[in-house]
């Protein structure tokens, strides 16, 4: 609770609109603050690469991208239906974003099987994501197979970890993700 | 003006170093159990030139696993010389080839040899080829070559190239090399991976999947200008490409309607036409050489197998049986054999199945075989596998006894593809 509040505070000093006094000491110890002491926030507002703040703040469900997958399998895990929905009420309500779903498999076997794995996790979440009320132009799902994995180790760990569909976003203005 | 000239120099320097650095060395793990022993005399004439067109000629019949090399001890001989046989054939030399090497009238070099069978004491044969300075080698290549069909009746792959990528760090290199991994240039150079290069039957070009666009787009590839064109990039992923014997078609591997599934397009990407309509996985696609067929990877029964169809789709006849998960079928080029990729034990390794008996046979004992390609000839096949840790590439006989291993010293090198015939 205290990590939002703070933030909050210091965004209403920062905008100087504040009409209820401040008391200083209310927050966090003066001492604990690293660097100038302030975290800049802006409510709503773009990120670097132009797209809402929603979307990529830590914070928000929607920063969440990442499927993960059982070995040989493009069934979505029911652990992640929430995860999908969240993403599919954004598409819903935002019918000019585009997202990108990028499926991936572990290093095994053959790269292009591989790559066809890839696509039917992608796939997957694609029709979760249509399923659920977003509409077909704003998806397009493709696969990297193994070829790009974000864990460069090979146990099994890097393999779960490689198996995986994560979903990119672009907006109305063509900036974003892909 | 004279920083020009150093622009160049430091140019050149530098692509001396990047050329030195991606050489693939060759180590020969295993030969052929009845080698033929054959001399190769040192060749007359320019002693430079033919130091460096006699050895490459004995290094490439040494590599090939079928020749044993018989100790010329010194002699010097030129394509006209008088052969005592009797002396060879005592030196236990079956077959002996002899040259010269000399400077045309234009001034490029003239490779001559000759070829002799000590045991018939007769000529075999000899030709001439005609060569600038820097292409010594591939004087030696095609040499080796005319050796290679006179002793075993087959066509000899020597002055054939390959193609490859090499991953160091995060940069992606497709390369093309000779086919002793000698004269290694780089095609392309991207910080996105490029998968399954396949040669145009003429060997003009290259066909391959490019994940520049941050998703799996096919370009073809004019090696001489470096034109690139985007035959493939609909929505979704585009992927697996394979040339027609003809080289006017390219079957492709397309999920734009959902599902990767075969299709075929004409080589400047016109014309797409749907093959397949399964409701799994459809992909690796390669035609037979006599045109008429496809075979490819299906999970369609449930695990990964391949399967043959028509050309233009149909029916599909199941080709793989054993195991539950055989992919990246690769017919040879004589179309007696199907080299393919089986898991056994949890293990990737090579297999090659006698199309006739359909008899298969598991070529390799390594875990983590790819990408099988064969050559021309249909005796080798080229893939990518691993050696401690880092991608190599090996040359596997059709036999299984004939074995090469091909690294480089700073990467991983994977996505091997046998390049055609020089015409």
């Amino acid at each position: 609770m205290k990590k939002l509040l703070i933030p909050a505070l210091l965004a209403a000093l920062i905008v100087g609109c504040s009409s209820t006094p401040i008391d200083e000491t209310a927050g966090a110890p003066v001492e604990s603050r690293s660097g100038s002491g302030v975290t800049p926030v802006t409510a709503g507002g773009l990120d670097s690469r132009g797209l809402p703040r929603e979307l990529t703040d830590p914070k928000s469900v929607l920063s969440q991208r990442s499927i993960y997958f059982d070995l040989d399998k493009y069934e979505v895990k029911a652990e992640y239906q929430d995860l999908v929905a969240a993403h599919a009420k954004y598409l819903v309500a935002n019918r000019g974003f585009k997202v990108l779903v990028q499926g991936n498999t572990d290093e095994r076997g053959s790269r292009e099987y591989n790559l066809s794995l890839g696509q039917k996790r992608s796939d997957a979440v694609k029709r979760s994501l249509i399923v659920l009320g977003a509409k077909e132009e704003q998806i397009e799902s493709v696969s990297l197979g193994e070829e790009k994995p974000k864990n460069p180790g090979h146990d099994e760990g890097a393999w779960a970890d490689n198996r995986r569909a994560d979903i990119l976003y672009r907006a109305p203005d063509g900036r974003g993700e892909f | 003006m004279p920083h020009i000239f150093h622009k160049i120099l430091l140019t050149l320097s530098l692509l001396a170093a990047t050329l030195a650095q991606a050489q693939l060395s060759i180590e020969i793990t295993g030969a052929g159990a009845s080698r033929i022993p054959v001399a190769i005399t040192n060749f007359a004439g320019d002693a430079a030139a033919a130091q460096v067109v006699a050895s490459t000629v004995r290094s490439d019949l040494e590599r090939s696993g079928l020749f044993k090399l018989v100790d010329p001890a010194g002699a010097t001989l030129d394509e006209n010389a008088q052969v005592n046989f009797g002396d060879w054939k005592n030196r236990g030399a079956d077959a002996l080839a002899a040259g010269s090497l000399a400077r045309g009238a234009d001034g490029r070099m003239e490779a001559r040899f000759r070829l002799y069978d000590t045991q018939k004491q007769v000529s075999l044969g000899g030709a001439v080829y005609v060569t600038g300075n820097e292409q010594l080698r591939a004087a030696g290549h095609r040499i080796a070559d005319y050796i290679y069909e006179k002793l075993t009746g087959e066509k000899g792959v020597f002055s054939t190239r390959v193609a490859y990528v090499v991953k160091t760090g995060g940069q992606f290199r497709l390369q093309i090399a000779d086919a002793d991994g000698q004269g290694a240039v780089t095609a392309l150079s991207s910080s996105e991976p490029i998968i399954s290069p396949v040669w145009s039957p003429d060997g003009s070009k290259l066909a391959y999947v490019s994940f520049e666009k941050k998703k799996p787009v096919i370009y073809v590839h004019t090696l001489a200008s470096g034109q690139r064109q985007v035959v493939a990039n609909f929505k979704g992923s585009n992927s697996a490409p394979a040339w027609s014997p003809d080289g006017r078609k390219l079957a492709v591997v397309l999920s734009k309607e959902g599902n990767s599934q075969i299709y075929v397009v004409n080589a400047d990407g016109t014309g797409v036409q749907r093959l397949t309509q399964s409701g799994g996985i459809d992909t690796e696609p390669r035609y037979s050489p006599d045109g008429g067929s496809i075979y490819f990877t299906s999970d369609r029964g449930g695990s990964p197998q391949i399967y043959r169809m028509g050309a233009n789709g149909g029916d599909a006849q199941r080709v793989s049986f054993e195991g539950s998960y055989n992919v990246s079928p690769r017919p040879s080029a004589d179309g007696k054999s199907l080299a393919f990729i089986s898991r056994r034990d949890g293990r990737f390794q090579l297999a090659v199945m006698d199309l006739a008996s359909k008899q298969v046979q598991i070529l390799t004992d390594s875990t983590k075989d790819e990408s099988p390609s064969f050559a021309p000839n249909s005796r080798m096949i080229l893939i990518a596998t691993e050696t401690g840790g880092r991608g190599v590439l090996s040359a596997v006989s059709s036999d299984g006894r004939i074995k090469q291993r091909l690294s480089i010293a700073a990467g991983d090198v994977r996505e091997p593809a046998w390049g055609p015939f020089i015409q």
